[in-house]
């Protein structure tokens, strides 16, 4: 076993890029569990945000206009669960497995002729002077705009909650949505809004995955992110930057395994290719252990269907 | 603005009419879907609902295939059906039905090629407790740790994917197979097999079971405490609680029931219709079970019709993409809408709706 093969500042640097679909779609998830509503949709959302930028790029050969189709895709596929779950007030479980099975059906429908196919390129965007930093510049600055948008969303929403009455609104309407009613917030429209909000996160998500990361694509290739995505909420306990350190680690996790696969190990492939499931296991029980003690930190009024007073 | 009251008494009429209307709607725009496509959305329809069951042509093969698919979507939903009453969300079936098929399977495969009686009802065993121990795993993390058990049980589905692989490739792959994945035929080893009972029909002893559990569920449900206490769960959480109902036991049963259902499901497939363990064994079962309870509106013979229904789909699907070239893709999305127009419908069923004219001050 020679772990020196694998350089470790381009492992730090694959290993930001491996995490920020994760990251971009648990973020969006974060925004819409933090009004009350639970989207277990997450992985449809993401693989239709994956192949309607897929095809966009191919279209249009802009990767710009790939990432753009990545979030009104998210967003309109979004657009029916909110329609579902705030309109006709269905159960939101329920509702969020559909909207998978759906996602994932309709994208193998779309994506059935663009199998193969290489996207156009998304080039790297050197910030100057520290992308020339030994080391950190690699593992930091040399990404695309992409990474750097998803780490300032962390910030943008971790500001968004603490200091602005938009995210003390959405916390109201998420916490207790008949106290918001009452006074006055218009509780379907804003889980609405925030559902949409999450759906294109989740769809930018999917689109680095399929334009980005891997770049190719390949029918129901984002395997189980969306569902990592969810846990990952629940690790960071609804906090953004725990959120970021959470979506790290999982990215580590994943590229550790490929990269011991890649050097042929005698440990077992399916073995290593189920760690990353195992690990989220492992990571729920342990937050959950933890909390069990202390007080809930989820949203209160989360899952439950507002019908009005 | 629109008001909700929930109804006192629930309507019979529209308790059914809910899923009927659900069915016509998914019709209407899976219809749509295939015009956009470039095809005849009538044919398609026909081809999907009518022909599998009336064609003279096709009907000969359709109709035992119909059957075959339904018992395992049948049997996973039943056990699912128990737990979604009492708002325990076991996502996971379709790893259960893996390990189900896997624990069967080794005990099959271990004894090949003795041949003696009890060899079948080992694996039965085999496939039950598979499944069953598969699921308490997010039972007892629930129970212990208040983990929540439907990102656990789905995390397990791939876990269970990769066993398989592994087994397919390793542990359980065939001698005699020259180096290819998958096992040995098991429907061909006689004392494991699983075969059609009346030939011509589809009927296999999966199929009996799945008519057995829908009778023997129906009457656990209306006439069983515990029946009655996952019922009260689902509809009244607090007064099952003053009533001192044990949340521990419901969650064990529930998740339980489901896994071992799932399991010997699998295990029936595995010794019948698939034969062999491979990489590809699961086909989706578990999931698409997911729509069969809701569609059944989570009571058994609904669930027994739903199976029906969604195991035409499958059916249906198969030959719109045989002669119109639909891929398989689009009887997904098709589901996927079923699901969204039932949930939809529900609101019809648990509430009366009227127009409130908001107050002016």
């Amino acid at each position: 076993m020679d772990l020196g093969d694998i350089k470790i500042s381009l492992l730090l640097a694959s290993l930001i890029v491996a995490a920020t679909p994760i990251l971009l779609a648990a973020l969006g998830e974060l925004i819409v569990e933090k009004t009350g509503v639970l989207n277990l949709g997450v992985e449809g959302m993401m693989i239709f945000g994956a192949i309607a930028g897929f095809i966009a790029t191919i279209e249009t050969g802009s990767p710009w206009v790939g990432f753009l189709f990545s979030i009104l895709g998210g967003a309109a596929i979004a657009f029916i669960f909110a329609l579902v779950t705030q309109i006709f007030r269905a159960n939101q479980v329920a509702s969020g497995l559909a909207l998978t099975l759906f996602g994932l059906g309709l994208s193998s429908l779309l994506g059935h002729s663009y199998t193969g196919i290489k996207p156009a390129a998304f080039s790297d965007l050197h910030i100057p002077i520290l992308s020339e930093i030994p080391i950190l510049g690699v593992i930091l600055f040399q990404h695309d705009p992409i990474i750097y948008f998803s780490i300032l969303a962390v910030a943008a929403v971790y500001f968004l909650f603490r200091n602005f009455r938009l995210g003390l609104i959405l916390k109201a309407v998420g916490e207790n949505h008949d106290s918001a009613h009452a006074l006055g917030y218009n509780v379907i429209l804003i889980r609405f809004g925030a559902i949409l909000v999450g759906g294109a996160f989740a769809g930018l998500g999917g689109g680095y995955l399929s334009l980005v990361r891997v770049p190719q694509w390949t029918e129901g290739m984002t395997a189980g992110a969306g569902w990592i995505a969810l846990a990952l909420v629940v690790f960071a306990s609804w906090q953004p930057f725990r959120l970021l350190i959470g979506a790290y680690i999982f990215g580590g996790v994943t590229l550790l395994q490929l990269n011991l696969q890649a050097l042929g190990l005698e440990i077992n492939v399916a073995l290593l290719s189920m760690s990353p499931y195992l690990v989220t296991i492992g990571v729920l029980v342990f937050m959950s252990a933890r909390r069990s003690r202390g007080s809930l930190e989820a949203p209160r009024s989360l899952g439950k269907t507002f019908f009005g007073l | 603005m629109l008001r909700f009251e929930p109804r006192k008494n629930r309507s019979k009429f529209l308790e059914i009419s809910a899923p009927i209307i659900a069915v016509i709607m998914t019709m209407i725009f899976g219809g749509l879907l295939f015009y956009l496509m470039g095809k005849n959305p009538f044919e398609a329809i026909k081809l999907i609902f009518w022909d599998p069951v009336m064609s003279p042509t096709f009907a000969e093969y359709s109709r035992p295939q119909l059957v075959v698919k339904a018992a395992p979507l049948i049997l996973i939903a039943l056990g699912l059906s128990f737990g979604f009453r009492a708002n325990i969300w076991n996502i996971g079936a379709e790893g259960q039905y893996i390990m189900g098929a896997l624990a069967s399977g080794s005990i099959g495969l271990a004894l090949y090629p003795l041949q003696a009686w009890y060899i079948f009802p080992l694996m039965i065993i085999g496939g039950i407790l598979g499944g069953l121990i598969w699921a308490m795993i997010p039972a007892i993390l629930k129970i212990k740790f208040n983990t929540n058990e439907i990102l656990v049980s789905l995390m397990l589905v791939y876990v269970a994917e990769q066993i398989l692989a592994l087994a397919s490739v390793g542990f359980l792959r065939n001698p005699e197979g020259l180096g290819f994945p998958g096992s040995r035929d098991l429907s061909k080893y006689s004392s494991a097999a699983n075969p059609e009972l009346i030939s011509g029909t589809g009927i296999h002893l999966g199929v009996i079971s799945a008519f057995l559990g829908v009778i023997l569920l129906t009457y656990f449900l209306s006439y069983h405490r515990t029946g009655f206490h996952i019922k009260l769960i689902g509809q009244a959480p607090r007064a099952a609680n003053f009533a001192g109902v044990d949340l521990r036991y419901i969650i064990i049963f529930c998740l339980g029931l489901s896994g071992g259902l799932a399991g010997v499901a699998g295990m029936f497939e595995l010794t019948g219709p698939a034969g062999l363990i491979n990489i590809d064994f699961n086909v989706g079962y578990g999931f698409t079970a997911i729509i069969v309870a809701f569609l059944g509106r989570l009571n058994p013979v609904g669930i027994l019709l739903a199976g029906l229904l969604m195991s035409l789909t499958y059916v249906g699907g198969e030959l719109a993409q045989f002669m119109m070239n639909i891929p398989a893709a689009a009887i997904q999305v098709f589901q996927g809408m079923l699901l969204f127009f039932l949930l939809s419908t529900d609101l019809l069923v648990t509430y009366k709706i009227s127009v409130k004219t908001p107050i002016r001050k």
